[in-house]
């Protein structure tokens, strides 16, 4: 169920450059059903800036209600959230969306993941839930450079980690799309988030395999009331002709959404 | 409840406030946080005879204090409403407004005459101000003569009254409204957003698929307010406020300026709960303003 929850901050600490990991407390946490669903955060009291900032959730401790959120600050909005410290209160909505299907993936099979940028996040809760059931994940990570490279280390304890830099500073110089090139296509089904161009070329190289991707649009709402997020689905992929990135995604399967 | 009570044409308000179209879909993702009911009642998101896409995206930006829209009133067309949409919202006892939107006189005509048979359709809200579509709306909402007559023509048709939904973007919106009262409209909604731009930092270009949209949030407030009490001086017919309401005294505000009740739009989007917020503090703010009944506060910024 989807509920405003005024949140705790746990703690907040730069990774990279400009990218943030900020641990959340709330009872929202226990809502949360996928790994890839995201949060619609308010950054301020007042209206300035007057939008909800979705960020992709990262991590997940149901135990501790808490939850990461690793978002690049970039513009007022998401500036403003990198000030908040510990013991701060954030109104927070969500989780929204539907996230990756795991259960897409047996024990004992594999799963690749691609990630590019601000959009390797939501793929850490993603990669922890698939290991813990028994699927081996190989990693392919897309920056553009060694210095906004985050969980290069955290995803290396779950699998296989494969960085690509476009400068080469740090692993393969280029795409993830090189790597995939180099690395033995026996696994089962692909999982990817990241910038449009990169999702396009993810389910291109692998158009016979099973994968999802998640969505990246600019929203209003986040809940599907707005109609500003949608995308033109491919014909015969779907009954719909269109779909909302916020509610109906963010996560989609491979060929549904127009690219 | 009966001290928030509010009686206009075709509509017994539980309480002033509605969610504005196009900020509220048909509903559904609003009724699956909170019981539609409380709500005085549900302006649905335009309909239009065909299906209808919509714009490009980006459909939105942010701007100070608001945003713009230029969505281009994407929605399942008239048989999809009449089918799916207004169905599902008569499980919840809350009169609906029906925004009709069309491209020429005869599309209104239509969606008009067949919208406003459905059982909780209770009044319509004619859409002559939309200003992101190529064709139609807006054109509609710049001439007193054209919108008189196309007033009067949806009246012609109507089983319940019609309201007619006035655009900022004239040079006197005092001669629309006097047009059409005198069309048979029975009442005003007002206003709808104010054609803007936003350019991209780095490019320079527009952020928006359309170039323009529509600006609405607290900046527009203040338009908003001027104009609600201006028409309503000119005027015999009540009117629905809205323009930038986020919080209780800006509902007091457009009843003060002369809206006998307030439509919600872009405050939805930053807070899902709005509505029924707004509905559970007016009592405690008309204590405080020593008011028995809402209606006390209607016109008084120009009352004698």
């Amino acid at each position: 169920m989807i509920i405003q929850d005024l949140m705790t901050v746990g703690s907040q600490q730069q990774i990279a450059k400009n990218i943030f990991e900020m641990k959340l407390t709330g009872k929202l946490v226990g809502e949360i059903t996928s790994p890839g669903q995201f949060v619609h955060i308010r950054v301020s009291d007042s209206f300035e800036p007057l939008l909800r900032r979705p960020i992709s959730i990262a991590e997940v401790n149901v135990e501790k209600n808490e939850m990461t959120i690793i978002y690049r600050a970039e513009g007022h909005g998401t500036g403003l959230l990198s000030q908040k410290r510990a013991g701060d209160i954030v109104n927070v909505l969500g989780p929204l969306g539907n996230g990756f299907p795991v259960n897409e993936t047996a024990s004992g099979q594999t799963a690749v993941l691609i990630g590019g940028g601000i959009g390797v996040p939501p793929l850490y809760e993603l990669s922890k839930q698939l290991t813990a059931k028994g699927v081996k994940c190989i990693h392919i990570l897309g920056f553009q450079s060694d210095d906004v490279v985050f969980y290069e280390e955290q995803f290396a304890t779950l699998g296989e980690t494969y960085i690509a830099t476009v400068d080469g500073s740090n692993g393969t110089k280029g795409f993830v799309t090189n790597i995939m090139g180099e690395l033995t296509d026996e696994f089962e089904t692909f999982y990817s988030c990241g910038p449009m161009p990169m999702l396009d070329a993810v389910q291109k190289a692998y158009v016979h395999k099973k994968g999802f991707l998640s969505f990246e649009q600019r929203m209003g709402c986040g809940i599907g009331a707005c109609f500003a997020c949608v995308c033109h689905t491919n014909e015969n992929a779907t009954d719909k002709a269109y779909v909302k990135v916020c509610s109906d995604g963010p996560v989609f399967p491979a060929g549904v959404v127009q690219i | 409840m009966s001290r928030l009570a509010i009686t206009l044409p075709g509509l017994e308000l539980k309480n002033p406030i509605m969610p504005a179209s196009g900020c509220f879909g048909f509903g559904k993702e609003y009724g699956n946080l909170y019981d539609l009911s409380q709500l005085g009642a549900i302006m649905i998101k335009a309909t239009t005879l065909e299906t209808r896409y919509g714009n490009a995206t980006p459909r939105v930006a942010e701007t100070a204090s608001g945003m713009l829209n230029a969505i281009g009133l994407q929605n399942p067309g008239l048989h999809g409403v009449l089918e799916n949409e207004l169905p599902w919202l008569e499980q919840f006892d809350v009169p609906i407004i029906a925004n009709v939107a069309g491209s020429e006189t005869a599309d209104y005509v239509e969606v008009a005459k067949e919208i406003s048979k459905a059982p909780n359709v209770h009044a319509l809200e004619l859409n002559i101000s939309c200003p992101n579509v190529k064709c139609g709306g807006i054109t509609f909402g710049t001439d007193p003569e054209i919108a008189k007559e196309l007033t009067a023509a949806v009246k012609a048709v109507s089983s319940v009254p019609v309201y007619v939904k006035l655009s900022p973007n004239v040079a006197d919106i005092k001669s629309m409204a006097i047009a059409v009262e005198a069309g048979g409209a029975d009442g005003i909604t007002m206003i709808n957003t104010l054609v803007g731009m936003r350019l991209d930092e780095k490019t320079g270009k527009p952020v928006i698929a359309n170039k323009t949209g529509g600006l609405s949030g607290p900046a527009v407030k203040p338009v908003a307010i001027r104009m609600v009490y201006e028409v309503s001086q000119v005027v015999n017919i009540p009117i629905i406020g809205m323009g930038g309401i986020t919080c209780v005294q800006d509902v007091v505000d457009f009843l003060s300026a002369g809206a006998s009740a307030v439509a919600v739009g872009t405050a939805n989007f930053v807070d899902p709960f709005i509505c029924p917020t707004l509905i559970e503090q007016l009592p405690g703010k008309l204590d405080e303003l020593q008011i028995d009944h809402i209606s006390e506060l209607i016109g008084r910024s120009h009352r004698l």
